[in-house]
C-alpha cells in the first residue's frame, strides 16, 4: 500500500484525471497529496510557462482536505472527486481575484461564484487557481493578456493559442489534469490544437454561462479541457446541464458523453470533410496529419464524405461584426464606477472623463480595437449593413450545417490552419491573427458543438496538430464517440498519448 | 400663468400632444433578478450581482412582469405580439449599472390599443379616444443623490448612487400623437394619465404611488396653425404628477406659441419640467442626438406569448374602470357631474366599499362627498388617507337608525374618529354623545321646562299643540342636544294628557 | 460599405468612453478601415429574404418566478466599490461643465 502511493506520488502529475479520481476513491492517495503534487509542479514550471495568474496554495490544500473528508464521509461522490483543476480567469470565483486577463479588473474579487464553479465544488473538484488568457478572451495567442503572455510547453518561444492559452498550457505542462476554458470563436479548441491537448466547445446553452464574464453573449460557451477524451467527457458531464440563472441554457438532459467516450466505435458512421476548411491558408503539415487521420477513421469503419459549406467563406466577416458589437456592449460596464480600477478621479474631472480615462488605461489595444469596431457596427446608419447582415449570414451558415448533417453524422476539419506560431509574430497584424479561427468560428455562429483532438506533429516543425470534430446541437456525445475511437487508434499507433512527447520542462 | 395667455394660444394654434408614461410594476422582485422591489430600504440593500451589473451576471425575466404587461396591453385593447424581444439601449450613465438598459425596441410586447378618457367641460363631459402605439417592458435605473451643489445635478461636485431601484420592472405606455383636443389638451393629458393610473390599480399590476416616483411621464407637445402640417415637437422629461402633466402641456403650449409668433423656430429638444415654477427649461444641449445602438439582448430569448396564455390572462382582467364607472353611475342614479365629482375626489372605491358594507347609497355618498371631503380639503390630504373606514360609517348609520345618534351627533363622532380619539364606540363614550333616552331624566327636564314656562304649558293643554315646540326646544337645550326630539314631544304630550 | 475616417474614430471613441490618444486615433483609423474592407465581402451575399439569427438555439419564453431571493450584504458591495460614501457608490460629478 505505502509502496503504491510512493510510486504514484512521483508521477501524480502525469496521471489522467480518471486515474487520479479512482486512486483517491480507493484511498491509495488523498486529494491533498494530488493537489500538493500539482501545486509543487506549478511552483517548479510555471515561472517559465506563465499559465497561471493566481494560485493560492493554502486555500487549495484546505479545500482538498475538505474534499478528502467529504469523500471519506460519503458526502462527495463524483467521477472526478478530489482531482484538481485550473480555471480560466474569465470565471467569477467568490473572493478570489478574477481579472479576465485585464488590468481594468486588477484586484477585483467577485462576491459570487459562476454556476460552473459551484458545480465543480459540489463535485469535489479542487481549484488550483486561475489561468491566463487574452484580455476578455479577445485573441488567439494569449499575448493580449494584460499580465504578459503564456508560453507553449512544446516550445517556450511559441504561443499556446488563445484566448484560453493558460488553461491549455497548464494541461500540456502537467500543472493541472483538468481545466475549464471558454470558446467564443475557438478559444478552447485552437489552444487545445496547438498544445496537443483535448478541448470541447459544448452546444451553445449546454453549459451555463452564468458567472462567466461575457465577451459575445450569443457565441460564448464554456467547456472542458483535458489531456484525453475520457477526462474531457467526465468534466463535461459535471459542468453541463440546465441552469435557470442563464436564460439561454438548454433545459433538456445532457447527452451521455461518458458512455460515448467509452464506446470508441465509429463503425457505420458517416463523417463529412468540409471542403472549404482545407487547402489554401492551411499549413502543409497540418493537412498531412489531417489526411492521415481521415485514413485512420476510414480504416476504423467510418464512411468519409466530402461536404460543401459554401457560406463558411463569410463566417469570419460575420464573426468580426457580431463579436465586437456584443462585446462593445458587454464591456460597457467596465467604467470604474462600481468595481475594478478607477483612473483620473482628481475631484474635478467629470464622470465621463473618469470613465474614459479608466477605460483607456485599463483596456489593452485589442480590446479597444474591438470595442471601436463594435460601436461602429451598431451605430445607427450602419446597423443593417453590418450587424443586421452578419446575423443573416449566421442563418446561412446554420443552414449549411443543417444540410450537411442531413448526410453525415459528424464533420471534421483541421482545428487551426497552422501549428503554434512564434510569440510576437502576428501581434501587430490583427487580420492575420483573426485567420487562426477560420475553422472554429462557424461552429460558434451556428451554436453546435465541436472537439479538438491531437492527431500528431507537423513534420516540418514538430508541433502538435489538432483535428476538429463537429456535431449537431445537443449531439455532443458524437464528438466523444469519434474522438475516443480516433484517440484509441492513435494511442495504438504511438504507444501512448501525443502529450507524452512534450519536451521536459 | 394667466388664462389669457393660454386662450391666446388657441386663437392661432392647434396642439398635438403625445405621452410616454413609465410606471413601476408592483411585482415582488425586480425585472431580471430576485431582489426585492420594496420601497424605502436602506441604500444598496436590495442588490445582487445581476442588478449591480457585475461582470458575469445574467438577467432572468420575471414572469409576473411579463404577465402584468400583457394584461395591461389587453386592458388597453392592444394586440399582443406573438413574438417580442428585449433589446439593449446603450448609453453611459452612472445610475445604470451595465451602461445599457434592457428595454424593448422594434419588437414590443403590445401594440395598437386605445384608452377613452373623459374630460368635464362647460358643455358636459367629453370623451376623447387616446390611441396607444405600444406598451413595452424595461428596467428602472438607480437613484442619484447629488453632493456639493445644493442637491442639484448642476454645480454638484460628486454624486452618490443607490442601486435599490435599479432593475425594478417598468412598463412604458406610448400614445400615438393626440390631435383634435384643442384647448382641452392639458386636461386630456391629465385625464389620460389619471385613467392609466386607475387602470393599473384596477388590474392590480401597480399601486402607482406617484409620491414615490413610481409614475413618470415624458410629454411631447407641438403646435401648428390649423390646416398646416404638425410642427416641431419638444419632449418634456420626467413629469411626475397629474397636476404637473397638465401644467407641463399648458406652459409648453404657451412657450411655443410665443416663439412662433415672434418668428422663432421650435428646436426639437428635451426639456425639463420645474415642479416649483411650472416652467420648462431646455435640456443640456447635445452636439448630436444620442446614438443608443439598440440590438437584440443576446442574454435573453424571445417572449412569444401563445394564444392560450393570452386568453388565460384575458380571463383575469377585472372590469375596466370606465365600464365600472358607467355601471355605478347608473346604479346610483346620479348625474354626469356628480359622478365626475366622485371620481375627482377619489371617492369611487370608498363609496362602493361603504355601500357594500351595508350603508345606503345616499348616505355613503353624503358622508364621503360632504363631511369627509370637507375635512380632507382642510387637511390637504386625500380621502383615502383619512382614518375612517366604511365599517365606521355602517356603525354610525345603524346608531342613527336606532335613534341612538342624531345626524349632528354623528358628525361629532366622525370628527373624533378622524382626530384620532379612538373607535366609534370610544369617541361616543369619551364625548358622551349618546342620545338621552332615559325617560325619567327626560320627564324631569320636561317638568322643569313646563314650570319655567307655565303659559306655554297652558296653551298646549288648551289644544294648541304647535306650541309644544318651545318646550321641546328647551328640553333639547337642557340635554345638550343628546335627546331625540320626537321622543321628547311624545313624552311631553303624554305628561300633559294631550293627544293629537 | 463605407470606409471609416478620423472624425468617425474620434466620435466612436467618445461614444465608447475611450480617451484615445492622437496616435491611437491614427492607428485605429487605419486598422478599422482595413478590417472593414476585409470583411466587406459579407455584403456581397444577397440575403434580403433571409431571417437574421440573433440566438443560435431557438427557444422562447424562459421566465423566472416572482419570488424574492437573497441579495448581497452591503458590506460586500462596499468592498468592491472604487469609492463609497454614506452607504452609496461615490461617482464624479455628472455634468460636463466644471463645478
Amino acid at each position: 500500500m505505502n509502496q503504491k502511493i510512493h510510486t504514484m506520488e512521483s508521477d501524480l502529475v502525469r496521471q489522467s484525471a480518471a486515474t487520479l479520481a479512482s486512486a483517491i476513491r480507493q484511498g491509495d492517495v488523498t486529494s491533498e497529496q494530488v493537489t500538493a503534487a500539482h501545486l509543487d509542479r506549478i511552483e517548479q514550471v510555471d515561472p517559465s510557462v506563465h499559465a497561471f495568474l493566481y494560485v493560492n496554495r493554502e486555500q487549495s490544500l484546505k479545500r482538498a482536505r475538505e474534499v478528502d473528508r467529504g469523500i471519506a464521509e460519503g458526502n462527495i461522490s463524483s467521477p472526478l472527486a478530489g482531482v484538481p483543476i485550473a480555471l480560466k480567469d474569465l470565471l467569477a470565483t467568490k473572493g478570489v481575484p478574477t481579472t479576465c486577463g485585464s488590468r481594468i479588473l486588477e484586484g477585483w474579487r467577485p462576491p459570487y461564484n459562476a454556476t460552473i464553479v459551484e458545480r465543480l465544488e459540489a463535485a469535489g473538484v479542487v481549484s488550483l487557481g486561475k489561468t491566463n488568457m487574452d484580455e476578455f478572451a479577445m485573441g488567439s495567442s494569449t499575448e493580449h493578456s494584460g499580465y504578459g503572455p503564456t508560453r507553449n510547453p512544446w516550445d517556450l518561444e511559441r504561443i499556446p493559442g488563445g484566448s484560453g492559452g493558460g488553461s491549455a498550457a497548464a494541461l500540456a505542462s502537467f500543472q493541472a489534469p483538468l481545466a475549464i476554458g471558454t470558446d467564443t470563436g475557438g478559444s478552447i479548441r485552437q489552444p487545445a490544437a496547438v498544445t496537443g491537448t483535448v478541448g470541447v466547445k459544448p452546444t451553445y446553452g449546454g453549459v451555463s454561462r452564468y458567472g462567466i464574464v461575457a465577451l459575445a453573449s450569443s457565441l460564448d460557451q464554456a467547456g472542458p479541457c483535458a489531456r484525453d477524451v475520457m477526462d474531457t467527457a467526465l468534466l463535461h458531464s459535471i459542468i453541463a446541464g440546465h441552469d435557470p440563472r442563464d436564460s439561454t441554457s438548454i433545459n433538456s438532459p445532457v447527452p451521455d458523453v461518458i458512455q460515448a467516450a467509452q464506446s470508441a466505435d465509429v463503425r457505420g458512421m458517416k463523417i463529412g470533410v468540409i471542403k472549404q476548411l482545407q487547402g489554401e491558408g492551411f499549413q502543409r503539415g497540418v493537412l498531412e496529419q489531417f489526411n492521415a487521420a481521415l485514413d485512420l477513421l476510414a480504416g476504423l469503419g467510418a464512411e468519409i464524405i466530402e461536404v460543401s459549406c459554401e457560406h463558411f467563406q463569410y463566417a469570419l466577416g460575420a464573426y468580426y461584426l457580431i463579436l465586437p458589437s456584443e462585446a462593445s456592449s458587454n464591456l460597457a460596464r467596465f467604467d470604474g464606477m462600481r468595481f475594478g480600477i478607477r483612473r483620473g478621479d482628481d475631484g474635478t474631472n467629470s464622470v465621463e472623463q473618469v470613465m474614459s480615462a479608466t477605460r483607456e488605461a485599463g483596456f489593452g489595444a485589442e480590446v479597444k480595437r474591438r470595442i471601436m469596431l463594435g460601436t461602429y457596427a451598431l451605430s445607427s446608419g450602419y446597423y443593417d449593413a453590418y450587424y443586421g447582415q452578419a446575423q443573416k449570414i449566421r442563418t446561412l451558415i446554420k443552414r449549411d450545417f443543417e444540410s450537411a448533417f442531413l448526410h453525415v453524422d459528424a464533420l471534421v476539419s483541421p482545428t487551426a490552419p497552422t501549428t503554434a506560431f512564434k510569440i510576437g509574430e502576428k501581434l501587430d497584424d490583427p487580420l492575420a491573427m483573426y485567420l487562426n479561427d477560420i475553422a472554429t468560428i462557424p461552429v460558434n455562429l451556428a451554436g453546435n458543438c465541436a472537439m479538438s483532438l491531437p492527431i500528431g506533429l507537423a513534420p516540418e516543425d514538430g508541433l502538435p496538430v489538432g483535428l476538429q470534430i463537429i456535431a449537431p446541437a445537443m449531439a455532443d456525445d458524437r464528438l466523444y464517440r469519434v474522438g475516443s475511437a480516433l484517440e484509441a487508434a492513435l494511442v495504438d499507433q504511438w504507444g501512448g498519448l501525443l502529450i507524452e512527447e512534450v519536451p521536459a520542462l | 400663468m394667466t388664462s389669457t395667455a393660454f386662450d391666446h394660444v388657441m386663437t392661432e394654434f392647434e396642439p398635438v400632444i403625445g405621452l410616454e408614461t413609465h410606471i413601476e410594476l408592483g411585482t415582488h422582485t425586480k425585472m431580471f433578478c430576485g431582489c426585492s422591489t420594496e420601497f424605502g430600504g436602506d441604500p444598496n440593500t436590495h442588490v445582487c450581482p445581476v442588478c449591480l451589473g457585475l461582470p458575469g451576471s445574467m438577467p432572468a425575466v420575471n414572469r409576473t412582469a411579463v404577465e402584468s404587461t400583457i394584461r395591461m396591453g389587453l386592458a388597453l385593447s392592444c394586440s399582443i405580439a406573438p413574438w417580442s424581444r428585449f433589446a439593449r439601449k446603450n448609453y453611459f450613465y452612472p445610475d445604470m449599472p451595465k451602461n445599457y438598459q434592457i428595454s424593448q425596441y422594434d419588437e414590443p410586447l403590445c401594440i395598437n390599443g386605445f384608452l377613452d378618457v373623459t374630460v368635464i367641460t362647460e358643455d358636459g363631459p367629453k370623451v376623447f379616444r387616446v390611441e396607444i402605439e405600444r406598451v413595452h417592458m424595461e428596467e428602472d435605473t438607480g437613484k442619484l443623490t447629488h453632493g456639493g451643489g445644493a442637491g442639484r445635478i448642476h454645480g454638484a461636485t460628486h454624486s452618490l448612487v443607490d442601486y435599490n431601484r435599479a432593475g425594478i420592472p417598468l412598463i412604458e405606455v406610448v400614445t400615438k400623437p393626440i390631435s383634435g383636443t384643442g384647448s382641452l389638451a392639458p386636461e386630456v393629458a391629465k385625464a389620460y394619465v389619471a385613467e392609466l393610473r386607475e387602470l393599473m390599480r384596477a388590474l392590480g399590476v401597480s399601486d402607482v404611488r406617484m409620491e414615490e416616483g413610481s409614475l413618470r411621464c415624458d410629454v411631447n407637445v407641438s403646435l401648428s396653425r390649423p390646416g398646416q402640417s404638425w410642427g416641431t415637437r419638444t419632449e418634456t422629461k420626467n413629469v411626475n404628477s397629474l397636476r404637473s402633466v397638465e401644467r407641463a402641456v399648458r406652459t409648453e403650449m404657451v412657450r411655443q406659441a410665443e416663439r412662433l409668433r415672434n418668428g422663432d423656430r421650435i428646436i426639437q429638444e428635451t426639456r425639463h419640467f420645474n415642479e416649483e415654477t411650472g416652467n420648462t427649461t431646455s435640456g443640456r444641449s447635445k452636439e448630436q442626438a444620442e446614438d443608443y445602438r439598440y440590438f437584440p439582448e443576446p442574454d435573453l430569448i424571445p417572449v412569444a406569448p401563445s394564444e392560450e396564455w393570452v386568453n388565460e390572462l384575458r380571463t383575469t382582467l377585472p372590469e375596466i374602470p370606465s365600464v365600472r364607472r358607467a355601471r355605478l353611475q347608473q346604479v346610483w342614479d346620479i348625474s354626469d357631474f356628480d359622478m365626475a365629482s366622485v371620481v375627482n375626489a377619489g371617492a369611487l372605491d370608498l363609496i362602493e366599499q361603504t355601500i357594500d358594507s351595508g350603508v345606503s347609497e345616499q348616505a355613503a355618498r353624503k358622508w364621503w362627498m360632504g363631511e369627509f371631503s370637507r375635512i380632507a380639503n382642510e387637511r390637504g390630504c386625500d380621502l383615502v388617507d383619512l382614518p375612517v373606514q366604511p365599517l365606521d360609517i355602517r356603525q354610525v348609520e345603524s346608531l342613527i337608525a336606532s335613534g341612538d345618534l342624531t345626524d349632528k351627533l354623528a358628525r361629532s363622532v366622525f370628527e373624533g374618529v378622524i382626530a384620532g380619539e379612538g373607535s366609534v364606540a370610544e369617541v361616543i363614550s369619551l364625548r358622551e354623545l349618546k342620545v338621552v333616552s332615559d325617560d325619567s331624566s327626560l320627564i324631569a327636564a320636561i317638568d322643569q321646562a313646563l314650570s319655567d314656562q307655565p303659559d306655554i304649558a297652558e296653551k298646549i293643554k288648551s289644544g294648541k299643540i304647535q306650541a309644544s315646540g318651545a318646550i321641546v326646544g328647551a328640553v333639547m337645550k337642557a340635554t345638550k342636544g343628546q335627546a331625540d326630539a320626537a321622543k321628547v314631544r311624545a313624552l311631553l304630550l303624554e305628561q300633559l294628557g294631550v293627544s293629537e | 460599405m463605407a470606409s471609416i475616417d478620423r472624425e468617425q474614430v474620434v466620435h466612436l471613441g467618445r461614444l465608447a468612453r475611450l480617451e484615445l490618444s492622437e496616435s491611437e486615433v491614427a492607428h485605429y483609423t487605419e486598422q478599422l478601415d482595413q478590417i472593414l474592407s476585409a470583411i466587406a465581402a459579407i455584403s456581397e451575399v444577397a440575403a434580403e429574404d433571409i431571417p437574421p439569427t440573433s440566438h443560435p438555439i431557438p427557444m422562447t419564453n424562459v421566465f423566472r418566478d416572482d419570488i424574492p431571493t437573497p441579495g448581497l450584504d452591503r458590506s460586500v458591495v462596499a468592498e468592491g466599490a472604487p469609492a463609497w460614501e454614506d452607504d452609496r457608490f461615490l461617482v464624479p460629478r455628472i455634468l460636463d461643465e466644471p463645478a
